[in-house]
């Protein structure tokens, strides 16, 4: 047996590579393996079905992957076989924790296909409710972020909250969570006797509950330590992934489709702030819903005392049909812009739906966001970008 | 033996061994229970506006607790298949085990103590972190990615955590000259405060920077709130608990409700007195084995609620940002504390 290895081939070879060879060499021995794990789709932090595939060094991510689709329950597909007033029955349960303002893009689009408007105050109710959903939104996020960074108790403070916010929305739709309750042309009922100064009671609720949460929450230590300088988006970035809504004003760009979009209810005779942070981190995301959930309490109680009275149903012909046209409305949810291409052929249903959702949007740039954090600022990230897997998977 | 309170009959060792290892199996339940029950079940409802836990039973809710005990027995008994099954059996007893060793040292009485060791706070300290090897044990043998995070965050946190735990004791020892659990309790109860000895002389009133230290070092050992990073219910699900069901999670919730009695009773002895009063009231030796237990628990009581306001309280730190903390904070404030300490003792 010989002991000697066998002669090198003779060619020329760059030293340099030999270097980077050993290196590589090195770094396979040296090696210890990522771990992959799976975040989901049943973990608390992504509150629903989001499976989130994560390669790990040590508590290091070094590559995040969503996997969307566990929850997709093909609306598009359902809405074609359904006429106008089924729809909204569906369409409610897109962002489920704001169903009212996922009614309002599409009855405005057919209502704008079929030359219709719906009277002031349906208008204006239909404004309050979006609003009053907005604020039970963010309501619940204020608590759950607090749940997702470790503390257990501003989460229960949330859902406390919330529900004023929600007996309210069943008080006129009789839905707590679906109300179903838009028709094309109008609303279903008007508001109940009483519902009016009930409503200034529970917004004055709402305030107090923003100052325990920036008491409790957004004026920790621990809580600045783990939220600031996390999950940084920058503006440019954020744009290029078609993120909106809070999360994109909490980066500093002032756009609030409720301002500079297509004028729709009646947001154009509102008198209100675009809150924008300049950070573009978590903390700046739980800033700038705080600010918009009492930015939404004023402007319910300007519409309550501009409430004009008159009826609440346009005049529409019994059995709803849309004339041939296609349009799109997008508007300003309270997870960012929901938008419907509505396309009709004349029938009583639509021919095809296109449903633009916040979220979906929002969680496609976690790939490029979650690179290089530690696990534990994966769920402060997820939980401060606000999601909801309907919305994301529809 | 004057007093009319004292009974010292001798009963023979083995007997009197019975009786202490069937209190000690007795107390770290009990314990358990008590803080479940106070700060669990009615203070942290109380503080998160939860009406659950005030319905079962009719009268606030007493029969919750019995509930969830019969909840836990009822529960199948969950192996996971790829675990290794014998360590994982085994972890939640490790834990539990290493909360029974603790309570061997903690006095409640003049003579209530069963082992009265001169080494009695290190001694106590140490068998404290042989809970570490419990949850390593559990987080291994899982077989579950989660756990084993868990488990190695725990066992990191709980390295760097035995450090300032140990440095804040260190300044009480030096001013006490003593180890001993008795003789600490001892010293504060005849110490004097600038000559006045109405109050002894409780070590919280010098030692307050050793004190405050105990009581951040404990919470992480206690894997409790703003350290709980092991069981991170939002990022973790639970740590190295997430296989466990039934029984052996009953064991792994005993042996942390245990453990921060333990530990509350330990900051309750060498910070606040201890079961004794201060000397200067004249209370009988005697009277004080009826009334040092009930002492004692009053000040754990207390302790605890500090332990648990903390927990109920804030958000969790992040692995990176706790380490920073032990090491580069709480470490350096406790030798300060140490040669401080050790100045005033011999300058004095």
């Amino acid at each position: 047996m010989s002991t000697t290895n066998p002669p090198l081939p003779e060619f020329d070879i760059d030293p340099r590579a030999f270097r980077t060879l050993a290196d590589a060499q090195m770094g396979v021995e040296l090696d210890t393996g990522d771990m992959i794990l799976n975040l989901g789709p049943q973990h608390p932090a992504t509150h629903g079905t989001l499976r989130l595939v994560v390669r790990l060094d040590g508590e290091r991510v070094i590559a995040a992957d969503p996997v969307i689709g566990y929850m997709h329950r093909g609306y598009e597909k359902l809405v074609e076989f359904r006429t106008y007033p089924q729809i909204t029955t569906l369409i409610n349960r897109i962002d489920w924790l704001s169903s009212f303002a996922n009614e309002v893009p599409f009855i405005d689009a057919a209502e704008k296909l079929m030359g219709v408007e719906a009277p002031p105050r349906a208008q204006y109710i239909r404004t309050i409710l979006t609003e009053l959903s907005r604020i039970s939104t963010f309501v619940l996020f204020l608590g759950e972020m607090g749940l997702q960074v470790g503390a257990l108790t501003p989460a229960f403070y949330g859902f406390r909250d919330r529900e004023h916010v929600v007996n309210l929305i069943e008080a006129v739709t009789g839905g707590r969570f679906h109300p179903n309750f838009n028709r094309v042309g109008g609303l279903k009922d008007d508001l109940p006797w009483g519902w009016v100064n009930e409503t200034r009671t529970v917004l004055k609720k709402i305030y107090d509950a923003c100052d325990t949460f920036e008491d409790l929450v957004a004026g920790n230590e621990i809580f600045h330590a783990r939220t600031k300088g996390v999950g940084i988006i920058p503006p440019e970035i954020g744009a290029a992934y078609g993120v909106s809504g809070s999360n994109l004003r909490a980066s500093g760009v002032d756009w609030d489709l409720r301002r500079d979009g297509a004028p729709y209810l009646v947001y154009p005779d509102l008198d209100f702030k675009v809150w924008t942070h300049p950070d573009g981190d978590s903390f700046a995301r739980y800033w700038v819903r705080l600010q918009e959930t009492r930015e939404s309490c004023r402007m319910v109680l300007q519409l309550l005392d501009a409430l004009p009275s008159g009826p609440i149903m346009a005049k529409v012909p019994r059995i709803i049909k849309v004339p041939e046209g296609e349009v799109w409305t997008e508007v300003e949810n309270p997870l960012g812009q929901m938008g419907y291409y509505v396309f009709s052929k004349g029938a009583t249903g639509p021919f095809r739906v296109k449903i633009r959702s916040a979220s979906f949007s929002n969680v496609s740039i976690l790939p490029w966001l979650l690179r290089g954090v530690f696990v534990p600022d994966v769920i402060t990230i997820l939980a401060s970008l606000y999601f909801i897997l309907g919305d994301i998977d529809r | 033996m004057t007093s009319a309170l004292s009974f010292a009959v001798d009963i023979g060792w083995g007997t009197t061994l019975a009786i202490k290892t069937l209190v000690i199996l007795m107390i770290v339940p009990a314990t358990a229970l008590i803080l479940g029950y106070t700060f669990l079940l009615k203070m942290m409802s109380h503080m998160q506006s939860r009406l659950g836990p005030m319905d079962p039973g009719g009268f606030h809710g007493w029969f919750q607790l019995v509930g969830d005990g019969m909840k836990f027995m009822q529960k199948e008994d969950i192996m996971p298949a790829e675990a290794d099954r014998r360590v994982f059996a085994m972890a939640p007893m490790v834990v539990v085990v290493s909360t029974f060793l603790i309570f061997l040292v903690i006095p409640a009485g003049p003579d209530i103590v069963v082992k009265n060791l001169n080494v009695g706070v290190f001694y106590a300290l140490a068998v404290s972190s042989l809970s570490v090897i419990g949850v390593l044990m559990a987080g291994w043998a899982s077989a579950n990615k989660f756990s084993l995070l868990g488990a190695l965050r725990a066992a990191a946190q709980l390295i760097a955590y035995e450090l300032p735990l140990l440095l804040a004791i260190v300044g009480v020892v030096i001013q006490a000259s003593t180890m001993n659990l008795q003789g600490i309790v001892g010293a504060q109860s005849a110490g004097s405060i600038f000559g006045f000895d109405g109050l002894g002389n409780p070590y919280i009133l010098t030692q307050f920077v050793g004190f405050a230290l105990f009581m951040v070092a404990a919470q992480a050992e206690l894997t409790q709130t703003p350290f709980d990073m092991p069981v991170a219910e939002s990022e973790l699900v639970a740590g190295y608990m997430v296989e466990y069901s039934g029984f052996r999670f009953l064991f792994f919730f005993i042996g942390e409700f245990g453990t921060a009695f333990a530990f509350a009773a330990i900051a309750a002895t060498i910070f606040l007195g201890g079961w004794a009063l201060p000397a200067s009231w004249g209370l009988s030796v005697g009277l004080m084995r009826f009334v040092g237990p009930a002492v004692l628990f009053a000040k754990i009581m207390f302790v605890a609620f500090l332990m648990f306001w903390v927990r109920f309280t804030y958000p969790r730190l992040r692995e990176d940002q706790l380490q920073a903390l032990a090491w580069k904070v709480l470490i350096p404030i406790g030798l300060l504390n140490i040669v401080a300490t050790a100045v005033l003792k011999v300058a004095m």
